[in-house]
């Protein structure tokens, strides 16, 4: 790893977030199978480099406009596990409700704008939400995320042209996971290099090793720097998908051998194995840090099952605002 | 010019125009923006001399790219602004229909309460301009399918100027359809004009024999065709609803059990239209006040074409209003 080594703090912190992901990912998928979580589930292991190495570096004032394969987004952001989990199983005291379950996660009191689970769908929101910040001279930044697959969607370039064009504090974030669904990057884009896209609108970009928690958290430092000035910054983190895309795909579009390579990279065994030879880690920290996040997936199971289903009576709630117009 | 305490003659744009005026003198969060609005000062002219007045951050030109700049509008109602945003014709609004519907309409829902959109999204709706089929149809009917956003069609110099203060009020999405028809009508802005509810239908022309229903364009044909009625000793009732999402049927159902026959003026296609679901409401809600079965005079069912004698053809006129009507109200079952 090139960049510089972090301290304990910073180290432990990264690989605790890491590490929440994946377990909660995977008990995501024991209550799937269990037939308690419904729809589609899109996981998001084998990416978690990149949502934990790029909010790390936030403010509680900055927001974030993700994708439906936002479960690791939010748990970094803050939204609680409780909560998340809740909402994938329908209930009331999820972060939406119940009305939106796992493509639709959402908590106002971190910013956390959703959930769009139309591919592109987010990116225009996301400069709406900077210019707002921008005009109220607020120093607030937004941080979009979204899949290479979105490139191909006119709303990236619209968007990239807009940001670029009005000076907009946005960060955007693409996770190149080589895949759009099943169609390769290379059958679907006449360039395959998606950071330089920017430079086609004047927004600065750069490319990072999105296995890389180190290498993602120190790009997004930077970037932020730029972005809380003023300019738009295009991050493209190359990853990789190691599940399914969702909970319905064979994955008949990738070879075995191409995913058994990939998990050699690994981001968290990757960087618990650099960080314990570096000395910055031991086997306690991670111990400690699995038995943490065990009991936190549990408890998030334990709320999500005690909780309650809202009365169809509010069906028909919040589909316009409770609150007079004054 | 500015709003005074004295009634003013002006057109219906002119009314448009001193309504977004008034509104950015009070809220420092409203602003505008869309394509040609500031620059050119507006495709039908609705925003001339506000770029002057308020400035490039405020009035605020956007490249042709309908769903970002309408999905920015959202984002920015989200960061606690207040914006106008112009879509040149409704016709281009479908390149933004992601946004609107996917986003800006379901958000609230999606988000279980937690995300309002407090965005106003207007734009020029209808034909009769020989702009063919890509820029004269009318989708304010369309968009009144769609639960989350209220739709907002004024007819009149006040409601041209008064929705929209109301519609920036408003916590949700709301989508204003201004026929470009109706830009050159001439008329008297009331003295001292304010907001005006977005809630209601309102009765323009009372009446004891049929119930015209209608909105937007249709609403002048409509008055005027009741003049030529009125000759013939049939007094026509005309209600402009101007709100078609949501409906006022309580205003609608009072008409209808007023005079038992009704007609309604869309000028929106026929099948699966606003007419369609006023219909089914009147069957719901009013059926046994019905002397005669409901009638309509719709758009034809055809892309609206530009031969001047052909568009004519296509769009409801103040000769197939008052045939639809004499035919309602003949002793003959028709």
């Amino acid at each position: 790893m090139s960049t510089p080594l972090p301290d304990h703090d910073q180290a432990r912190r990264l690989l605790w977030q890491m590490v929440r992901i994946r377990r909660f990912e995977e008990k995501c998928v024991e209550m799937y199978s269990a037939q308690k979580i419904r729809g589609f589930m899109h996981l998001y292991i084998g990416e978690e480099a990149v949502a934990t190495g790029v909010i790390d570096q936030l403010l509680p004032e900055d927001a974030i406009v993700a994708t439906y394969r936002e479960h690791g987004q939010a748990l970094v952001r803050g939204v609680s596990a409780n909560s998340i989990m809740a909402e994938m199983y329908g209930k009331v005291e999820g972060c939406a409700r119940g009305r939106g379950g796992s493509m639709h996660l959402f908590d106002a009191k971190t910013r956390f704008c959703g959930g769009n689970a139309i591919v592109g769908g987010g990116l225009p929101l996301a400069i709406g939400l900077a210019l707002a910040d921008k005009m109220q001279n607020r120093k607030a930044v937004t941080v979009c995320f979204f899949g290479e697959g979105a490139v191909a969607e006119g709303e990236f370039h619209e968007t990239l042209n807009l940001a670029g064009l009005w000076q907009l504090p946005v960060l955007f974030v693409c996770e190149n996971n080589l895949y759009a669904m099943g169609t390769a990057l290379r059958y679907t884009e006449s360039k395959m290099e998606i950071a330089s896209k920017g430079d086609g609108y004047g927004v600065a970009n750069a490319v990072v090793d999105g296995m890389d928690v180190l290498a993602v958290n120190e790009a997004a430092r930077k970037a932020i720097a730029t972005t809380r000035e003023g300019k738009p910054f295009l991050l493209e983190c190359r990853t990789y998908r190691f599940r399914a895309h969702s909970m319905f795909d064979a994955e008949i579009y990738r070879s075995r051998d191409e995913v058994a390579e990939w998990k050699k990279r690994d981001p968290i065994t990757m960087f618990f194995d650099a960080m314990k030879a570096a000395k910055v880690l031991s086997d306690s920290d991670l111990e400690a840090i699995e038995t943490e996040v065990a009991k936190e997936v549990d408890e998030s199971v334990a709320f999500a099952e005690a909780g309650t289903w809202e009365p169809v009576s509010d069906l028909t709630r919040f589909v316009y605002s409770e609150v007079t117009a004054s | 010019m500015s709003t005074t305490d004295q009634p003013k003659k002006m057109t219906f744009r002119d009314a448009v125009r001193e309504g977004i005026r008034d509104a950015m003198k009070k809220d420092a969060c409203v602003f505008l923006m869309g394509e040609d609005v500031a620059h050119y000062g507006g495709c039908f002219a609705v925003s001339r001399g506000l770029l002057e007045e308020f400035g490039e951050e405020r009035i605020r030109d956007t490249p042709l790219a309908e769903s970002a700049f309408v999905g920015a509008g959202i984002g920015a109602a989200l960061g606690g602004m207040r914006p106008i945003v112009e879509i040149m014709t409704c016709n281009f609004s479908l390149l933004a229909l992601d946004q609107i519907m996917n986003t800006a309409a379901s958000l609230l829902h999606m988000s279980g309460g937690q995300f309002n959109v407090p965005i106003v999204i207007r734009m020029a709706t209808g034909g009769g301009k020989q702009l063919a089929a890509q820029h004269s149809h009318s989708l304010e009917g369309w968009y009144g399918h769609i639960p989350g956003i209220k739709v907002l069609t004024p007819a009149t110099l006040e409601d041209g100027y008064g929705m929209l203060a109301t519609a920036l009020d408003d916590p949700d999405p709301v989508l204003i359809f201004e026929n470009q028809t109706l830009y050159v009508m001439e008329g008297e802005l009331p003295a001292n004009p304010g907001p005006v509810d977005i809630s209601s239908a309102k009765v323009r022309r009372e009446g004891a024999d049929v119930t015209i229903l209608t909105y937007g364009a249709s609403l002048p044909k409509s008055i005027t065709a009741t003049a030529k009625l009125e000759e013939e000793g049939i007094h026509a009732e005309v209600v402009d609803l101007r709100v078609l999402r949501p409906l006022d049927d309580a205003t609608i159902m009072r008409s209808v059990a007023k005079t038992h026959r009704v007609l309604i003026v869309d000028e929106g296609w026929r099948s699966g239209g606003i007419s369609a679901e006023i219909n089914a409401r009147i069957m719901e809600q009013a059926f046994y006040e019905l002397d005669r079965p409901v009638q309509r005079v719709c758009a034809a069912e055809v892309p609206i074409p530009y031969a001047k004698h052909l568009e004519h053809a296509a769009l409801p006129q103040v000769e197939s209003i008052i045939a639809a009507v004499q035919n309602l109200v003949s002793s003959h079952h028709g």
